[in-house]
């Protein structure tokens, strides 16, 4: 996992609530065996006609956003399967945050495994830089050591646990550090004999 | 005698293996349930790192999401067969029990594990994929990961856990006559709200979930996901004991007598508290049907689409209806359907085929009707119910009658609903293009599906029996 310490980034406002895992990746595309290669099919339906070209109602496809790498979204984001190509796709893409009211708890789970950072903010001022992304090039930087982030302005602190913040300001791989516990969980098989 | 406790606290505790103040727990796997879409890329984790899996023992696999559920032997889309070879692959390399497409155990994740008595009261059970919450019926904790998690399961049999909060959604009352659980559960969906259990696992209590049979609990556990929580269980009682009785693995004779009490000592212990508590009364619950594009936008079948003027979230109902080709205040009723898909994780089980087969037997599938499929949860259920001679019923009214897999509910293989086309489904969710891009999606129960197979369109099932007179 890549980790991540500092990000500064251009805003994609995507104003909509209980954006589902099989929005940002429809189940076609499951069918991999990789992890990667999944951005070109992030938000495939709501991006594309059928027949391949740019849909022109999706806010995503305008240009002024191409460089995009931080997504603004309503509460509970990241809903419904548990996919983590929802996260390949947005990380392959070149999203690096995600920032909503609210997440669902799979989803921020998978994120945070993948170098992604989603930050939970209050609602008025996720709708306040809504609208100024959806004006203007909006670009927001978020520091993680310090827990805040800032469009220059002002700055915002936000809450991240203590433990996952360690993993991604450091990119640990999760299983190296539970395997040094290796011996309490054979101590612990012992102890309900499921050796 | 401690402080009374609820049945989560209690399983949680039992598997803490390692604890440390301001990170979450690491609890212990009891069960890891694998399945081909979301494990590839954990083995290949596992490979690269040089890793063994810990526990094959306690891991089990099947192939579900992929498998062509008609003419088997030929999977045309290539790379959902690399998919499947490479489960295959997989749990050769690493010793793990696999039913695959062909195997008498195959079937849903969800429907094999309870089935065979993998699934057991107190046990932490996990799987790549959001529905694991359906053991909870069996008074399991359960739930969703996603593929990074499998991997570490499979590495160390364990997982980090922050310590959920509790809640009890208490079904006050009893259901009336043709109202089922499928019905409940998106009732309490539709008042609560599809994020009302996040970070919450829920305990189902109350008279109406004691009276519901095993298979109706796994149907509301189900769809706890749906409401935001991961985890949704109901504690064990006589009826699990039961209904676990003589399974595979489940253990025989005087330990059968001693694991059967410990199970029953799980229950949450009275006078113990939750965190939350959500109430419904089961007797103002009516049939219903999803109008929208997530499982909360979902009205009593007697209902309408809702007036955009009365919504707080118009953008998105206006959407939702935008997409689904209806009106704004348009009656239920007035619905016409040409889809109808029996099966899913929700509802594939032999009691939901007895029930749809019930209302279908002796009729006739409208003629507007362009595909009425029906895809039992098992390979076991299939057989069960053929013995039962339901297959017969199914297909002389029109159905097709399938083999066992997740099929239509995500259409990741071949069974898909064609762009605008409208389906009458058992399954969980009604996302946009969930069964097929451009696909529109009503969630009902089976007795639901059923009757809207016979009558065209939505109809009161309890009704239906008059209106056909």
């Amino acid at each position: 996992m890549e980790a991540i310490q500092y990000h500064k980034g251009l805003v994609y406002p995507l104003n909509r609530e209980n954006v589902d895992t099989d929005q940002i990746i429809p189940k076609q595309f499951l069918k991999a065996i990789e992890r990667t290669g999944f951005g070109k099919f992030l938000f495939y339906n709501w991006r594309y006609n059928d027949d391949g070209s740019l849909r022109q109602d999706f806010t995503m496809n305008d240009e002024k956003y191409n460089s995009a790498s931080i997504i603004l979204a309503g509460k509970n984001f990241g809903c419904g399967s548990s996919r983590e190509h929802a996260a390949w796709a947005l990380l392959d893409y070149g999203f690096r945050v995600v920032i909503a009211p609210s997440f669902a708890d799979i989803f921020y789970n998978n994120a945070l495994k993948n170098g992604i950072l989603p930050i939970m903010l209050e609602q008025s001022i996720i709708q306040d830089w809504m609208e100024k992304a959806e004006r203007d090039s909006f670009t927001l930087a978020v520091d993680l050591e310090a827990q805040t982030i800032t469009d220059g302005v002002q700055v915002i602190a936000f809450d991240i646990p203590a433990y996952h913040k360690e993993k991604l300001v450091n990119g640990w791989d999760d299983i190296d550090l539970t395997l040094l516990l290796k011996d309490k969980i054979e101590a612990y098989e012992q102890s309900r004999q499921l050796v | 005698m401690g402080k009374p406790k609820t049945i989560i606290e209690k399983i949680w505790e039992n598997h803490v293996v390692h604890r440390e103040e301001g990170k979450p727990d690491l609890l212990y796997i009891d069960l890891h349930l694998v399945h081909e879409v979301t494990s590839p890329q954990a083995f290949e984790g596992l490979r690269m790192n040089n890793r063994k899996v810990r526990r094959p023992d306690l891991t089990f696999a099947t192939m579900d999401h992929n498998v062509p559920t008609a003419n088997r032997e030929i999977v045309r889309d290539p790379i959902s067969k690399k998919q499947m070879e490479t489960l295959k692959e997989n749990c050769e390399e690493f010793g793990i029990r696999l039913a695959d497409m062909f195997h008498p155990d195959q079937g849903i994740v969800h429907v094999i594990g309870p089935q065979l008595g993998l699934t057991q009261p107190g046990k932490t059970i996990v799987c790549g994929d959001s529905h694991t919450s359906t053991h909870g019926a069996f008074g399991a904790l359960a739930f969703g990961i996603g593929t990074s998690e499998v991997e570490h399961v499979l590495a160390t049999q364990t997982i980090w856990q922050q310590r959920p909060k509790t809640m009890n959604v208490q079904v006050v009352g009893e259901l009336g006559p043709g109202v089922t659980a499928k019905d409940l559960i998106l009732a309490i969906i539709a008042k609560f709200g599809v994020s009302f259990g996040q970070g919450y696992v829920v305990e189902y209590t109350g008279d109406a979930i004691r009276k519901l049979s095993m298979e109706d609990r796994m149907t509301i556990c189900n769809m706890s996901i749906e409401g935001g929580a991961r985890a949704g269980l109901i504690s064990p009682d006589e009826k699990t004991v039961e209904f676990l009785k003589g399974k595979r693995y489940v253990p025989k004779g005087e330990q059968f007598e001693e694991i059967a009490e410990n199970w029953l000592s799980l229950a949450t212990d009275s006078g113990a508290t939750y965190d939350k508590t959500l109430t419904i009364n089961a007797e103002e619950i009516e049939p219903q049907v999803t109008w929208g594009t997530n499982p909360s936008m979902c009205v009593p079948v007697s209902g309408s689409t809702p007036a955009i003027s009365e919504v707080e979230n118009k953008e998105e109902v206006r959407r939702a209806l935008e997409y689904m080709g209806l009106e704004e205040n348009q009656p239920i009723s007035s619905i016409n359907i040409d889809h109808v898909f029996i099966g899913s994780c929700t509802n594939s089980r032999l009691s939901d085929l007895r029930k749809a087969a019930e209302i279908v037997r002796g009729r006739k599938v409208h003629p507007n009707i362009k595909r009425a499929i029906v895809v039992p949860g098992s390979f076991l259920v299939k057989m069960e119910a053929e013995k039962e001679g339901l297959d017969q019923i199914f297909k002389d009214a029109g159905f097709e009658w399938r083999d066992a897999g997740c099929s239509m509910c995500l259409g990741m293989n071949e069974d898909i609903v064609p762009p605008g086309g409208r389906c009458a489904s058992t399954s969980n969710r009604n996302f946009e293009g969930r069964q097929g891009n451009g696909a529109r999606t009503h969630l009902v129960s089976p007795e639901m599906a059923a009757a809207a197979a016979i009558t065209g369109h939505f109809i009161d099932v309890r009704k239906f029996q008059q209106v056909l007179q």
